[in-house]
């Protein structure tokens, strides 16, 4: 059981050979593992076996309280902190604070967006051993990897290397820690 | 699912553009994962820019500086310099704000609203256009400090009790324009940026020098596109654009507000918002067009941004601008249905008044010229697509110049009408916008993709005839 | 009709902002201006640091070690005296903060003043401040002294001992001051051989040659329009333009003015040569030249029976008409009506008057007469006599005592070239002006409020001049000149001696300081004269068709160019016209359009071979055949204010043709000049916009509701309004529309109390004019002959202030009284408010307008205002600073202010009266008895703003003979 590696990176050209070794990885018992694609593909966070994101329930609670706490600042300055008799309108003129009020719901709605997903996935982190993997360069262009963790407790350098050769990769690299 | 294999017609052929607008491609044939991020990447990481950015980099920066100028002077006088008076306390300052903030309506509707109902089209121009929502809010920021008579304290409009304990004033229109300019700005940007980290990405792992890897690598956070990445980025991409919808709607309703909540004839009228939003969004169309054109020639960007995108964009403009001109009608129907006297004869002066002129030409730039978009031949051909765009947005800023100022002129008490006459200061802040609106453009083409390369992918393998 | 006026004003180039910093007041021009602007001062400063020892006193801030009887820092006081002009005295109350005053007010107990004042009056304030006041004596343009001046002027006058002053002549503005007058009746008693003439161009040399024509004797005639029904004016501006204005706007409007149960209501009928303010008070207006003036008086004689008719009538039917209906209401009225003939008229007209007024029984009823409180004796007699003994080279000295005859004098005079002939010359003047330049001797006279005087008022009541201040400059007085060669008093002495001996008696010392008190001695009036008619003899001039006319009349805010240094009245919009900054030559719309002119074309003017080109303005109500040019602008030697500022109309007046010139040529040169008016005239529905509402007298009667109708403000709301309900104080204002008489005395009022900037022409053309109050005109019917209706626009100080609703930083907003208060130091100056304005009251510092770098003006500005900063929002306040004066006043005495305590500086100065102020929560107050009024009404009360501020419909009482 060696440790001071960070996996083992299968690299694909096509990401319906990427799809198909995760779904079987998945079925064979592996579970610390990830792929890397140049763009968003469908299923493949299923295939991995990830759960839902979590960013909508992030964003829905932030809206919510940009809300209340929008409507709620209006209020107070206007009826309770510094009442003032403006154009004889009533202290509380509700419809009038109804723009800002939506307008603090979209926002803190959004920067949660942004930074939930961030936050979710670690970002900002500058490096990580997958950068070390050789050709991961293409990964953000036109080449799909699969890569099994040393972390996950089936991992074996041998055995895992065999399993990850029956899907006939371009190329199977030891990524360094 | 699987990624299947066919092939289709070429681009920009005679046959394709008179046929069926729909089923013209959205990509060239020939375009690879590879020659996409080479492309596009290509443009900012190692081609030289064409003779043409420097010469129109240069145009921008002078007209730049002459804002700096006007700006400059305006701190030193005071807003006096300007052609404002009594009554026409809102001049050219008020009429580009709004010209601005609708220009920069169509960057997020795009990419937000086309997004969620599933306008493929949108993916090769959402990136540029974007953009073009950012810096056109940003212009349109710069006006309303600018026209406060003491603009140092353009702070008091924020949120938080002074020395006093004294708040802004929650029911001013003005106060609302804050919040939802911010916001607006705000929300574009983020939308924007979720969308330029994976490209950033991209750059980085190809950038041939280091600067330009650490630059890029530190602007892409590190990003490695894996599986949980992409998971919560599409989630996120997909919640940004839900809200930035209603955002978009809102925004220049509540700048609406500015003139609806006014008694002001000529300004005081329900159906502000909704004229307000398609006059936002034809405008947006309208500049989209302008840079897009040329651009997409300059680059020989025909691959990415085709003859559909084109016409697509056309036909929102008809449709927006059949909309703007149903509420000139409604406006005038009111006005006289009302049997309000001072809204009658608000209209009366505002077509046969001394600014009557500024009017018939508004009908002319606005309603009459853009009927020509019924004919494909012009929604197909750049050139004349390109001729029509412009003479909108020039009819949108004659637009507000109605709105605004023949309304203020020629309210209640006869005895305070006067007229207003721009000065030369006023020219010099309106051109001086444009300059940094299109200076801060020429950089964002020099530095960032001004093409989503993931996306594009995306639209590779989707396409027909996507490469497997 | 809007429309087109529109169109016109969208031609006038005036708009474009051509020719710059033309007319730049120390105070108005921005920064840019600043260092040229503090060399002038610098150098004006040196010249006053001679002086400035006599000044620390006044101006040193610091505590008082003893602190002085009765001044309480913080707390104005207010002096007694008085101002003359043209020789009649009227009574001032100066309000004055730690020794320098501050504001004028009317003296309520003066006879000629009744507590109001005019425009000059308030604006005279301006003028002892003015920083380009002559400062120090002047020996041929050099700086000099007093004492130096002195020794040569006593040299002189020893000089002509011998042959008793022959050769000595002093030409004084018109007198009435009994000190002065015994002070020139010593010297003339000393040197016989002296000469004392006596000219001003605005005199009365026609009313006392018509009073000699009609009974012998120059007697003065007294006005009692309270007394009168049916009033005839014959070309006079008896409410402007008279010396007796004051009392005569408060008679007038107490004989119209809205009250409950009035039975009737007096008639005003006017024929006049050019529109004036009187003229827009007429229930009926006749415009007529100048010269047929005289023939309808002629003719109305005869139609009344006065004397058979002469030569065949010359007037047009309409005219006919008139005069019959005219006749027959006078008829009506005997003993109850009154007819007054303008100072510009021929003695003719005057002895037509009076006989008609004594045919009619009003004399000793509607008009009496006294004794003239003046030298009768004619001007422009005296003025030749001394012209010739000039160009003779008979004159030794020359002492000219104030006026400046070089730019006053007829043309034909050609005053200058005499005056360069006397052998030597000494002038005392207020200012270095045209005529200082060509004297040997310039000595800077005293500001009123800073020199001991006296005067007699239109009716002969002996007014006390106090000054409230040392004099600021080197000063001297009339009374120390003329005092140098006999005994040297100071002018306290002179005046207080003259008087001592007058009064000797017991307790003169207490006569004397009751009089300083009141401001006049009690009882000093003129007694009434009984005068007796003489036959008379008239054949008016029968005039040549077609042929073109002027008149010549002072400029109504620069008097006969005196007060052309003075910013306030420069940039006060002219009565009816509404120009500012210049004067014109005023001509009928018809006229204009039949020779293609616009305003502000430009024309050649020639009259008796002397030319001059001016610009054209289109008055409504001028006759066809007669142009309008009024005289005092275009000075050449004057201040920085008063520079460019309009045309010198003196040039084409001669001495006989002093107000009316015949045979005009006129040419339109194709040139153009930028002429600047606050107000772009519109012949305006008011059926259409509710803004003036107005009715007849009948009307009234036969419905009191009229003025009612159309305006019920909305009574659905979503918001309860009481929810501020208050049970304090609840300010309000009633402006009676019927009594206003439009004599812009409140736009200066309020420019004095609240410290309104004054912006100069360029600004003013760009519709940046700062006045927090102004006096719309609305014309209605013909242009030819227009109703004109006068209308004050201060802030409404709605209860639904829609300015407050925009507001971002909460800048203006409803304090528990009701006030609509601005806060500047919040403002941020976007300007939605004034958007928002539906009665666009409010009003911009685009500029940095108000001078923060005049130390010589700071001592002008009350000290209960904030002088605003550049950028932010103004308007009017309802003088809070008056009101929170009297709150704290009437709190230390434990007690509600009294009705009628507070006053706005409007209300304070308004002759007619037609402002009232006060609490609305009251109801026995004066304002909620005028708001309970049928006549009352909100003005665009339509849009629910709940104005605080309401009008009382205006009333006219046209004669049924006329309107059918």
């Amino acid at each position: 059981m060696k440790t001071d590696i960070h996996g083992l990176m299968a690299e694909f050209v096509n990401v319906n050979e990427l799809l198909a070794a995760a779904k079987a990885a998945r079925d064979h018992g592996y579970r610390r593992m990830d792929a890397y694609t140049p763009f968003p593909v469908e299923d493949l966070a299923e295939h991995l076996g990830r759960k839902k994101s979590r960013v909508p329930l992030i964003v829905l609670i932030a809206a919510i309280c940009g809300g209340t706490g929008g409507y709620f600042m209006q209020w107070y300055a206007a009826v309770i902190d510094y009442p003032l008799n403006v154009a004889g309108r009533p202290l509380h003129t509700w419809p009038a604070f109804i723009p800002i009020t939506f307008e603090l719901t979209i926002l803190s709605g959004a920067l949660a967006g942004l930074l939930g997903m961030l936050l979710l996935n670690r970002l900002p982190q500058l490096y990580h051993p997958v950068f070390n993997a050789p050709g991961f360069a293409r990964a953000s262009t036109d080449k799909f990897f699969l890569c099994i963790e040393s972390s996950d407790p089936k991992f074996d350098l041998v055995a895992t290397r065999k399993f990850l050769e029956t899907f006939r990769p371009v190329l199977i690299s030891e990524v360094p820690a | 699912m699987a990624y299947t294999a066919q092939t289709g017609p070429t681009p920009d052929s005679p046959k394709t553009n008179l046929a069926d607008a729909s089923a013209m491609p959205l990509i060239g044939p020939t375009e690879t994962f590879e020659s996409v991020t080479q492309n596009i990447g290509g443009i900012v990481l190692t081609q030289k820019p064409p003779r043409s950015w420097f010469f129109g980099a240069g145009v921008a920066f002078i007209l730049l500086m002459v804002l700096l100028c006007a700006i400059s002077w305006l701190l030193y006088r005071g807003v006096g310099i300007w052609g404002i008076n009594i009554p026409v306390a809102w001049g050219f300052a008020i009429v580009n704000f709004v010209w601005w903030i609708g220009i920069g309506h169509a960057g997020t509707f795009i990419s937000a609203i086309l997004l969620l109902v599933h306008q493929q089209w949108r993916t090769s121009i959402n990136r540029l256009t974007e953009a073009m929502t950012l810096f056109a809010v940003a212009c349109a920021g710069l006006f309303p400090l600018l026209h406060l008579g003491r603009p140092l304290v353009f702070y008091w409009l924020f949120p938080y009790p002074d020395t006093m304990g004294l708040w802004p004033q929650f029911r001013s229109p003005l106060v609302w324009d804050v919040f939802a300019v911010s916001t607006y700005f705000t929300v574009s940007f983020l939308f924007w940026y979720a969308g330029l980290i994976p490209d950033l990405a991209s750059l980085r792992d190809r950038a041939p020098t280091r600067r330009k890897k650490v630059i890029y690598g530190i602007l892409a956070l590190g990003w490695r596109g894996s599986a949980a990445h992409w998971q919560n980025h599409q989630s996120a991409y997909l919640l940004l654009a839900g809200l930035a919808a209603p955002l978009v709607l809102s925004v220049h309703s509540v700048v609406s507000f500015d003139f609806a909540v006014a008694i002001v004839p000529g300004w005081h009228s329900t159906i502000f918002p909704p004229y307000f939003v398609a006059g936002a969004i034809y405008s947006g169309f309208a500049m989209v067009l302008n840079i897009v054109i040329p651009i997409r020639k300059i680059y020989g960007l025909e691959n990415y941004i085709t003859a559909r995108h084109l016409n697509n964009m056309a036909v929102i403009m008809l449709a927006t601008g059949m909309m703007v001109t149903y509420g000139y009608v409604m406006e005038a129907f009111m006005a006289w249905y009302s049997g309000d006297v001072f809204e009658q004869s608000m209209m009366a002066n505002r077509a046969f008044g001394p600014y009557g002129w500024i009017f018939w030409a508004l009908i002319l730039l606005n309603v009459i010229l853009p009927q020509a978009l019924w004919f494909k031949r012009i929604r197909t051909t750049p050139a004349t697509l390109f001729f029509v765009a412009l003479a909108i947005n020039i009819g949108m800023w004659v637009e507000r110049f109605v709105i605004v100022i023949t309304s203020l002129q020629h309210d209640f008490t006869p005895s305070a009408w006067r007229l207003y006459r721009p000065t030369f200061w006023d020219w010099a802040t309106l051109a001086g916008s444009i300059g940094l609106f299109l200076t801060l453009l020429f950089l964002f083409l020099r530095v960032l993709p001004m093409i989503s390369i993931f996306e594009m992918r995306k639209l590779i393998t989707e396409k027909p005839g996507g490469r497997a | 009709m809007i429309w087109r006026s529109l169109d016109e004003l969208a031609a006038v180039p005036a708009f474009q902002s051509a020719r710059h910093n033309e007319f730049p007041p120390g105070a108005t021009e921005p920064p840019v201006n600043r260092r040229d602007f503090l060399k002038l001062m610098a150098a004006s400063m040196a010249l006053a640091s001679l002086p400035a020892c006599t000044r620390q006193p006044i101006e040193k801030i610091v505590p008082y070690v003893k602190q002085p009887e009765e001044l309480v820092p913080g707390n104005p006081l207010f002096y007694a005296t008085a101002m003359t002009l043209g020789g009649f005295a009227s009574g001032l109350m100066i309000e004055s903060h730690e020794g320098h005053p501050t504001k004028i007010e009317g003296n309520p107990g003066h006879p000629s003043s009744l507590g109001a004042t005019n425009v000059l009056q308030q604006a005279a304030l301006l003028d002892l401040y003015d920083p380009d006041r002559s400062q120090t004596v002047l020996n041929h343009g050099q700086p000099s002294t007093w004492e130096s001046f002195a020794t040569a002027f006593q040299a002189q006058m020893q000089s002509v001992q011998a042959n008793h002053g022959r050769g000595v002549h002093i030409l004084t503005e018109t007198i009435s001051s009994p000190t002065l007058r015994s002070q020139l009746q010593t010297l003339l008693g000393k040197y016989p051989e002296a000469r004392w003439h006596q000219y001003e161009p605005v005199n009365r040399d026609n009313a006392f040659a018509g009073a000699r024509l009609a009974f012998g004797e120059a007697v003065e005639m007294h006005c009692h329009f309270d007394r009168a029904k049916v009033i005839l004016s014959l070309d006079s501006d008896f409410l402007y333009g008279h010396p007796d204005n004051l009392r005569h706007a408060l008679a007038f409007a107490d004989g119209r003015r809205a009250q409950s149960g009035r039975a009737d209501m007096n008639r005003l009928y006017v024929v006049e040569s050019s529109a004036s303010v009187t003229g827009s008070n007429a229930d009926h207006r006749l415009p007529l030249n100048a010269t047929g003036i005289a023939r309808f008086a002629y003719e109305l004689a005869t139609r009344l029976g006065l004397m058979a008719a002469g030569s065949p009538s010359e007037l047009t039917p309409e005219t006919r008409k008139w005069i019959y209906a005219l006749a027959d209401d006078l008829l009506q009225n005997e003993g109850t009506s009154l007819v007054i003939a303008g100072e510009n008229q021929p003695p003719d007209v005057h002895v037509l008057a009076h006989n008609i007024n004594d045919f009619l029984g009003n004399i000793g009823h509607t008009v009496t007469f006294t004794e003239p409180v003046i030298n009768p004796a004619s001007q422009i007699e005296s003025l030749r006599d001394l012209i010739a003994a000039l160009h003779a080279g008979s004159v030794e000295t020359l002492l000219i005592l104030g006026g400046n005859p070089t730019f006053t004098a007829p043309a034909d005079f050609d005053f200058p070239a005499g005056l360069l002939k006397a052998k030597s010359c000494i002038h005392l003047s207020t200012e270095v002006n045209e005529t200082s330049a060509l004297c040997e001797w310039h000595i800077p006279q005293n500001h009123f409020l800073e020199s001991w005087s006296d005067g007699r008022a239109f009716d002969g009541t002996v007014s006390i001049v106090q000054p409230l201040i040392l004099p600021l400059y080197a000063g001297k007085s009339a009374h120390e000149v003329l005092d140098v060669v006999t005994l040297g008093r100071s002018d306290y002495d002179i005046v207080h001696d003259f008087w001592s001996q007058k009064m000797a008696g017991l307790d003169f010392e207490k006569n004397w300081r009751q009089a300083l008190h009141d401001g006049y001695f009690a009882n000093t009036r003129l007694p009434e004269k009984r005068v007796s008619l003489r036959t008379f003899q008239i054949t008016p001039v029968a005039q040549k068709t077609g042929s073109l006319e002027i008149t010549f009349s002072p400029d109504p805010n620069i008097h006969d160019g005196r007060f052309a240094n003075n910013a306030w009245l420069q940039e006060l919009p002219q009565p009816v016209t509404k120009l500012t900054w210049d004067n014109a030559a005023l001509l009928s719309p018809g006229f204009a359009a039949k020779e293609g002119l616009a305003n502000g074309d430009i024309v050649d003017l020639e009259l008796n071979g002397r030319r001059l080109s001016l610009p054209v303005w289109i008055t409504p109500g001028q006759p066809d055949d007669s142009i309008a040019l009024h005289f005092g602008g275009g000075r050449s030697h004057v201040g920085r204010v008063g520079k460019n500022a309009g045309f010198n109309t003196y040039t084409l007046r001669t001495s006989d043709s002093l107000y009316i010139g015949r045979d005009v040529r006129m040419q339109k040169t194709g040139g153009h000049y930028p002429l600047v008016t606050t107000q772009t005239q519109h012949a305006i529905d008011s059926e259409e916009r509710q803004i003036f509402r107005e009715g007849t007298f009948a009307d009234f009667k036969a419905d009191p509701e009229f003025a009612k109708k159309s305006s019920e403000t909305p009574i659905e709301t979503l918001f309860k309004p009481e929810e501020f309900k208050t049970d304090g104080y609840r300010w309000g204002m009633a402006i009676d529309l019927t009594a206003c008489i439009g004599c812009n005395a409140c736009i200066l009022a309020c420019q004095s109390e609240n410290n309104i900037p004054v912006v100069g022409k360029d600004q003013v053309s760009k519709g940046r004019i700062m006045h927090w109050i102004r006096v719309d005109t609305y014309f209605r019917g013909t242009p030819e002959n227009p109703d004109m209706n006068h209308q004050p626009v201060p802030c409404m100080q709605c209860e639904n202030a829609p300015c407050e609703l925009v507001c971002p930083v909460g800048a203006t907003v409803h304090d528990k009284e009701g006030l609509n208060l601005q806060v500047y130091n919040r403002c941020v100056g976007t300007r939605y408010c004034s958007n928002n304005c539906p009665y666009k009251v409010r009003r911009f510092n685009f500029f940095q307008y108000a001078d923060y770098h005049d130390t010589t003006l700071k001592p002008l500005w009350n000290p209960n205002v904030t002088v605003r900063s550049r950028g932010v929002m103004e308007k009017c306040t309802y003088c809070i600073q008056r009101i929170s004066m009297a709150r704290i006043g009437s709190e230390e005495q434990g007690h509600k202010i009294q009705d009628g305590q507070l006053k706005t500086a409007c209300q304070q100065v308004c002759p007619a009266r037609a402002i009232v102020f006060g609490d609305i929560g009251d109801p026995k107050s004066a304002v909620s008895k005028l708001k309970a009024n049928n006549l009352n009404f909100s003005m665009l009360g339509e849009l629910n703003t709940r104005p605080r501020t309401t009008y009382l419909a205006k009333l006219r009482n046209p004669n049924p003979q006329l309107t059918t």
